[in-house]
């Protein structure tokens, strides 16, 4: 930028106010930028009536012991386990210093209903649904369940014990609103 | 031209002429595809794969165009519109074959470019850029090609989705926010399948963007050759008509051997399950991705560590952004590394290996397998490469062109 003579004691320094005028321009440009990318990113979040299909409800006074069934939640697949006083108890019996993902069953289940476990059956590798709901399916080494894309080993609690997966599979949200129902979300 | 025999011109050459004078387009056609386009002489049939590639583009755009006249991007009508196409659209089924398997072609057509580069050096000095562009335009037809897989939304539609965006979520903090704007909710559903779509019809015109810088590129240094020298002018002829012609022979022995596949084995390349509507409680018991990506996906599940995984498949792709500072030996023409030479058929090899475990479950022989190859495909190009550009001791390379041609006369 060429200094004319009608330059200001910061022209000297090499400070012009063209300077100044230049980087502010650039500054609101960025940010005025900034501001237009966001609403068009923002837009492939889920939307308002995507969001509102978050709650499932569920009666559990048809679940046997021993049983395990999927239900949907949000467009994809929650298992909720029945769990027999073994399965607990393999659950318990774990140090948990061992896990990968170290949590304990009580944890992951809510007081006075240690049977019923419910978590979300997507593999936390890489989405996959594990097999071990149905009584014919793989359980996997842990008596829980068994993911077929990657190999991953999920215990009778859904902690992740072997295999690729970082994480135990999420237990979702949720509560009792009676006695036997559940709702998730 | 013209024949200059009468003194006239005649009015379409003047039409020419006046148009020519506002928008040189045939000049620069001439200058960049023509007879002002100088290209070694010794150029073989490996290096018709970059027209190839290019006219498979123009195939996948043309017949991607007609599918999504007829093609509708929701999920509860995906499927069946696809269906549709196949079975009452008029020749539906040619256009969609042509473009299934067209993917596949261009992906056979694009690897083995890339491997010609490999091996006569073409990613050296005065061509990285060239290279470069080349890798982003592989990088995007991969996204292309993914997106596109989804779109018919069958079970490997679904499931594939599902693994390959998840892959987002090894990402530590914000890798779940990732995958949730990816899908725009909370699994594959119909927002998923829509913006790819979308991005489907996008990304290749991208391509062809990046098309257009990688020509620029090539055009600035000019053509390789198989003997990697700089080629003197001498040793240069026009690409037209000289490399046409041989590009067009080689198109259509290319042609024959994709229309073989598209009229009598047009679900070789495909897996069977995706012909069983996208179901998101029931996930196949063995998901494939396309053969394309096979030595990735073996890569991706050979390391046992979910993050670690998927930086090494991503990895093995990136790492070539850097190949020409890994392999800096001066010579570029594998012609004359003997040792590179056995290096590199071994490395091809390993790649096939590792595209067949990928396709098998990751169990027993194939994981053993798939992590060997894996590690064997990096210490390739992070250990024997530059190694052998300090060890490796060329044969004479010949002083032009012409004079290795005269040798082999003699």
């Amino acid at each position: 930028m060429a200094n004319t003579a009608h330059g200001h004691a910061a022209a000297a320094a090499g400070e012009t106010r063209r300077d100044f005028l230049l980087h502010t321009t650039v500054a609101m440009g960025v940010v005025g930028t900034g501001m237009m990318i966001w609403p068009l990113i923002h837009s492939m979040n889920p939307a308002a009536d995507t969001l509102s299909l978050s709650t499932t409800e569920f009666n559990l006074s048809g679940l046997t012991e021993g049983q395990r069934i999927t239900i949907v939640w949000r467009g994809k697949p929650v298992f909720v386990a029945h769990r027999t006083p073994k399965e607990i108890e393999e659950a318990r019996a774990v140090n948990i210093a061992e896990l990968r993902d170290p949590q304990t069953d009580e944890s992951r289940v809510q007081k006075g209903k240690d049977q019923f476990l419910v978590i979300e059956g997507a593999c936390t590798h890489l989405g996959c649904i594990p097999m071990g709901v149905k009584t014919t399916e793989p359980h996997g080494d842990f008596g829980g369940w068994f993911c077929p894309c990657h190999g991953s080993h999920y215990d009778t609690s859904g902690r992740i014990r072997k295999g690729p997966a970082p994480l135990n599979l999420h237990v979702p949200p949720y509560k009792f609103t009676t006695d036997t129902t559940v709702l998730i979300g | 031209m013209s024949t200059n025999t009468s003194t006239e011109k005649s009015a379409i050459r003047k039409a020419y002429e006046w148009h020519e004078a506002r928008l040189p387009l045939v000049n620069w056609l001439d200058h960049n595809l023509g007879t002002k386009y100088p290209v070694p002489r010794n150029l073989n049939y490996w290096w018709n794969f970059g027209a190839i590639a290019m006219f498979m583009l123009g195939v996948m755009i043309a017949s991607g165009v007609f599918l999504a006249m007829n093609y509708t991007p929701h999920v509860s009508l995906a499927f069946d519109s696809v269906e549709r196409i196949m079975r009452d659209v008029n020749y539906g089924w040619l256009i969609r074959y042509m473009h299934a398997n067209g993917a596949s072609f261009f992906f056979i057509a694009i690897y083995i470019h890339i491997l010609r580069g490999m091996y006569y050096g073409s990613y050296k000095p005065p061509r990285e850029v060239l290279w470069w562009m080349g890798i982003l335009i592989y990088l995007v037809m991969m996204a292309t090609g993914f997106l596109g897989y989804v779109l018919p939304w069958g079970q490997m539609s679904f499931w594939g989705a599902t693994v390959i965006t998840n892959l987002f979520s090894a990402i530590p903090w914000v890798g779940e926010s990732i995958v949730t704007l990816l899908w725009g909710g909370f699994s594959v559903d119909n927002p998923t399948l829509n913006r790819f779509f979308a991005l489907h019809f996008l990304l290749p015109f991208v391509i062809v963007a990046l098309v257009f810088l990688h020509i620029w590129a090539l055009h600035v240094p000019g053509a390789n050759n198989p003997l990697g020298i700089d080629a003197a002018p001498s040793d240069k002829i026009p690409f037209f008509p000289y490399f046409v012609v041989k590009d067009v022979f080689g198109l259509g022995v290319f042609i024959l051997i994709y229309f073989a596949v598209v009229f009598y084995a047009p679900n070789m390349l495909g897996h069977p399950d995706n012909y069983i509507k996208a179901n998101p409680l029931v996930t196949p018991a063995h998901i494939v991705p396309e053969w394309y990506y096979l030595p990735f996906y073996a890569i991706l599940r050979a390391i046992p560590d979910k993050l670690l995984g998927v930086i090494a498949m991503f990895g093995s792709i990136l790492i070539m952004f850097v190949l020409p500072w890994l392999d800096k030996h001066p010579v570029r023409s594998a012609n004359f590394r003997p040792v590179f030479r056995v290096f590199f058929a071994i490395w091809v090899v390993n790649a096939v290996m590792l595209g067949w475990c990928g396709s098998q479950p990751a169990e027993g022989i194939a994981l053993i397998l798939s992590r060997i190859g894996a590690f064997w495909y990096f210490a390739h190009l992070i250990i024997v490469l530059p190694l052998l550009s300090w060890l490796e001791t060329p044969k004479p390379l010949p002083v032009s062109i012409s004079q290795s041609v005269l040798k082999a006369a003699e």
